[in-house]
């Protein structure tokens, strides 16, 4: 049977150079993992080149002219609503002196040898991606004024690439990019120095004002394929029974009611792993057939036996008294600055309080799903992977298949926010297509499957205490976190967190006191702890904006001149210089922290906003601030709660400071957006565990915003960065000032502090 | 056997009586446009249109569509009204991940059959039982605005 397949929309990269690939590589998330002991500072590298991977830049691996006149730019960073298909693609354009009319994307399938890093995640696709995107751009065009010169035979430096032609000024003659393609073809990559970048007043695309989505009209019109939307014929269908609890595992099973639903094909166990389990399945019991509902009606028809697990006993209420225990105490020493304890001793007053934060799911819009095919020994995948790489080298390794004999195109993400960096829904296609050799076989998640089983984001104590002299200045500042690892899905026993945890707001916090302790007291870990986007961030923002705003009430001062005050003077703090040799994988001389920039922001969003002005009655506006992927965000929010506790948010105005802008639209809707998510979270979002069972299953009560809780307004304030400033993150920075800005907009309004999330029925 | 009229087109369907109409034309037919987002009518992500009333199809089984006219986003373009509306949606640039975006826009059409010139009050009501996870609400009002003044002119 030859499969044919329709429906994928997304012109997936042709171009096959497995000849040339090197050794075979490995892994990006386990090198992520042993990251939080970084090499020796002479050896370490930052930004993209510190990536596994590293950059490209090869116009031949990105960009190909055809012959019609259009050009291909091959994206190799996954779309999950953020642009990145459209910007990179601009960026190439511009400095290709390409139209865009006339420009295609083509999406990479995973091969970190081929392309670099591919790890969508950690808001560095256009941080890392800007320059070696313009340089190879920048390269193509070079080629093109060659082979345009040696076809006049006039020298390169007499023609010149404009929109979409090259032209040779002297004699009036020019040729369009598609009459090039074939010589272009043969012509080689200039060296570095015969590449020379556009200067930015030449710009056409980059930074400009304009709202372009290559996929736009594909994703309203039902033609963009996400990762259940190809069809093979004869295709089959699966969902997996999971273990209800983490950790527990198959120990009999009864297929035969199941076996009897019309449609139903198969019924196969796939093999769990003992935790730590990395990016492997869960494990369970997979029911086949030949559509999606026989096999969700089969799978009701199962009967499991599932063994005991470790985590039987996790629950939220006891697993929340433990951490705010623990936090109490003193635990694992981060950072230390001058004496905490004697500056507290002596403090005038004395101010304390915890803030917690629950486990929250991903719920992208798509659940989890994928397509997989293995036909005469080769392994073709279809998903919407954050790390199509880093799944490759998993599955190949899970079914036992040498690299070269897989492949993994990545369709569009229906939403990623970090669940779908990790592939264990792709493994489990890939093990059930090995079971039906020529037929393709796509796992379905249902919603129930994707919050009961998320890589769930942390669940967290955060502990304050700050001391003031008899003038009102803070003397001492101690911050205790408490929360269970992502280093738990990678290495056994992980009760500590990671550098990159603790670099989230943690022990960066660039405030100008004097005495500061900032500690980890340790807690395990007994679910699947994933990155969500923002990560550690958001209850640090919560926490430390929360403390800072009732710490002004208690002086009875304005937040946002105490803030400020907080904050000091303007100055740039090397982040080594606060125990964080982390700083989101950026060299800490380019990207210090910044007061300043922090300052500015605040500015921003308070001027913008009318922070001070009278409001009517039952209303209020709150402001928070923070640092976060190299970018600079604060948020007011203004709020309204009615009688009765229902909440009414009136503005939102955010102001951002990311560096460089290089497609503002698309970074005001990642703000947009990462706005209601914020809101989300601080409202409705949990996921609490009672018997070691997620309590939650669907959107009735794993609650995400609606169109009514959405601010009536949203203002996005992109401020100027100044000279000299490096590309910061877009995609995640914008969410952790939300909740608490919303929380101190509340506090505003109606005197009540929230210092639990989520808020659900506690203004009522 | 069921037959259903999806986008203008008679198809015959041979599936149990309670399949939802969602994977009958998902996995069953091959038409993928509409997505599938929590089964429970909590969504909206798979909404279609059924004789012009918008529906969840994850809950609404074959049998009632059953000689009756199915559209789905597939289909909508062809409507002036839908036309308009997938328009404006490009215009505004509402679309982020766009998994949501299918569902919206059939609701957001539904809307506009019926209310030609809604205000924010009647589009939050009309679309509140769409959700979008990346958080485009705002930029779904504008275009739903836009559409409606882009309707008024023609
Ligand atoms: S999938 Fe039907 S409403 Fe969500
Ligand atoms: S655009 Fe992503 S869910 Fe709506």
């Amino acid at each position: 049977m030859k499969p044919s397949y329709r429906n994928f929309n997304l012109t997936n990269q042709t171009l096959d150079r497995r000849d040339f690939i090197k050794g075979v590589g490995a892994t990006g998330a386990l090198i992520l993992a042993a990251n939080w002991t970084w090499a020796q500072e002479e050896e370490r590298k930052y930004g993209g080149e510190g990536m596994p991977g590293g950059t490209v830049e090869d116009p031949k691996v990105f960009v190909r002219i055809n012959e019609d006149g259009t050009v291909a730019i091959t994206c190799a960073r996954s779309e999950m609503g953020q642009g990145i298909r459209t910007s990179l693609a601009l960026v190439v354009a511009d400095e290709l002196e390409a139209d865009w009319d006339l420009c295609r994307v083509e999406q990479a399938f995973g091969d970190q040898d081929l392309y670099g890093n591919q790890d969508t995640d950690g808001s560095r696709s256009m941080r890392h991606w800007f320059m070696p995107m313009r340089r190879c751009g920048a390269a193509a065009r070079a080629i093109l004024e060659q082979a345009a010169a040696d076809q006049w035979k006039v020298a390169v430096s007499e023609v010149r690439a404009s929109r979409h032609k090259v032209v040779h000024q002297k004699s009036g003659r020019e040729i369009g990019y598609g009459e090039l393609a074939e010589s272009a073809a043969k012509t080689p990559v200039p060296s570095d120095e015969a590449i020379k970048l556009k200067s930015p007043e030449d710009f056409r695309y980059i930074g400009q004002e304009q709202t372009l989505n290559i996929d736009g009209m594909d994703m309203i019109s039902g033609r963009a394929t996400y990762g259940a939307d190809l069809r093979f014929d004869d295709m089959h269908f699966a969902v997996v029974a999971r273990p209800p609890v983490f950790g527990s595992v198959v120990e009999s099973f009864d297929s035969s009611e199941a076996l009897k639903v019309n449609g139903v094909v198969k019924v196969i166990e796939i093999e769990g792993k003992k935790a730590p389990s990395e990016f492997h399945p869960l494990g369970g019991i997979a029911v086949v057939a030949t559509n999606t509902w026989a096999a969700i009606k089969g799978r009701e028809a199962l009967k499991i036996q599932w063994s005991a697990s470790e985590n039987d006993g996790y629950d939220s209420t006891t697993y929340r008294q433990a951490m705010e225990k623990a936090a109490q105490n003193p635990g694992k020493l981060i950072r230390n600055v001058g004496d905490v304890d004697q500056a507290l001793a002596q403090a005038e007053s004395k101010f304390s309080a915890t803030y917690y934060m629950p486990h929250i799911a991903h719920a992208p819009m798509e659940p989890p799903a994928a397509i997989a095919l293995f036909k005469d020994g080769f392994l073709e995948i279809w998903a919407p992977s954050q790390a199509p790489q880093v799944t490759r080298q998993r599955v190949a390794e899970r079914v036992g298949l040498p690299l070269e004999k897989t492949r993994v195109n990545v369709t569009l993400l229906g939403g990623g926010f970090g669940r779908k960096s990790k592939p264990d829904f792709v493994i489990e296609a890939a093990e059930l297509a090995q079971q039906f050799p020529g037929r393709a076989i796509q796992v379905q998640w249902t919603r129930e499957d994707d919050i009961h089983h998320d890589y769930l984001h942390t669940v967290s104590a955060e502990r304050l205490e700050a001391g003031f002299d008899a003038e009102g200045n803070a003397t001492s500042w101690l911050h205790r976190s408490v929360a269970p690892t992502i280093l738990g899905i990678f290495a056994p026993d992980q009760v500590h967190q990671a550098g990159f945890e603790l670099g989230m707001g943690f022990n960066n916090a660039p405030f100008d006191i004097p005495n500061m302790r900032m500690e980890n007291p340790g807690i395990p870990v007994h679910v699947r702890v994933g990155w969500f986007r923002s990560v550690s961030n958001i209850p640090r923002a919560f926490a430390v904006q929360s403390f800072i705003s009732e710490l002004a009430d208690e002086a009875g001062e304005d937040h946002k001149e105490f803030y400020l005050k907080l904050l000091g003077k303007n100055r740039q703090i090397d982040p080594r210089e606060m125990t964080d040799d982390w700083n989101h994988g950026e060299n800490p001389k380019l990207y210090p922290v910044d007061t300043g920039r922090l300052r500015k922001v605040v500015d921003t969003a308070t001027r913008e906003a009318g922070w001070g002005k009278k409001l009517p009655k039952g209303r209020g506006m709150g402001l928070a601030a923070h640092y976060s992927f190299v970018t600079y965000v604060a948020a007011v929010l203004e709020v309204e709660v009615l009688d009765g506790g229902t909440l009414i948010i009136h503005n939102a105005n955010m102001a951002v400071d990311c560096g460089p802008q290089i497609n503002p639209d698309r970074i005001r809707s990642q703000m947009e957006g990462s706005c209601v998510m914020g809101i989300g979270l601080a409202t409705t979002g949990e996921i609490s565990f009672a018997g070691g069972k997620a309590q939650q299953s669907n959107f009735h009560d794993y609650q995400v915003p609606r169109i009514p809780l959405a601010p009536k307004k949203i203002a996005i304030h992109l401020v100027d960065p100044g000279k000299g400033v490096e590309l910061g993150g877009v995609g995640e920075p914008g969410v952790p000032p939300v909740a608490p800005a919303l929380c101190n907009a509340i506090f505003a309004a109606t005197g009540k502090r929230i210092r639990e999330l989520p808020i659900r029925d506690q203004l009522g | 056997m069921h037959s259903i009229t999806l986008n203008g087109q008679v198809y015959e369907l041979d599936v149990p009586d309670d399949m939802p109409l969602l994977w009958a034309i998902r996995d069953v037919l091959g038409f993928t446009g509409t997505k599938f987002g929590c089964g429970i009518s909590q969504c909206g992500a798979c909404t279609m249109h059924l004789e012009g009333m918008p529906i969840r199809s994850c809950s609404t089984p074959v049998s009632a569509a059953t000689g009756k006219n199915v559209t789905t986003i597939e289909g909508i373009g062809d409507d002036p009204v839908g036309r308009q509306v997938q328009k404006a949606w490009v215009d505004v640039g509402v679309a982020q991940c766009g998994y949501c975006q299918c569902g919206q826009v059939m609701s957001a059409t539904a809307l506009l059959q019926r209310i030609p010139k809604p205000d924010d009050e009647a589009i939050e009501g009309f679309m509140s039982g769409n959700i979008c996870r990346c958080g485009t609400y705002n930029r779904i009002k504008t275009a739903i605005h836009q559409a409606a003044s882009k309707l008024e002119e023609e």
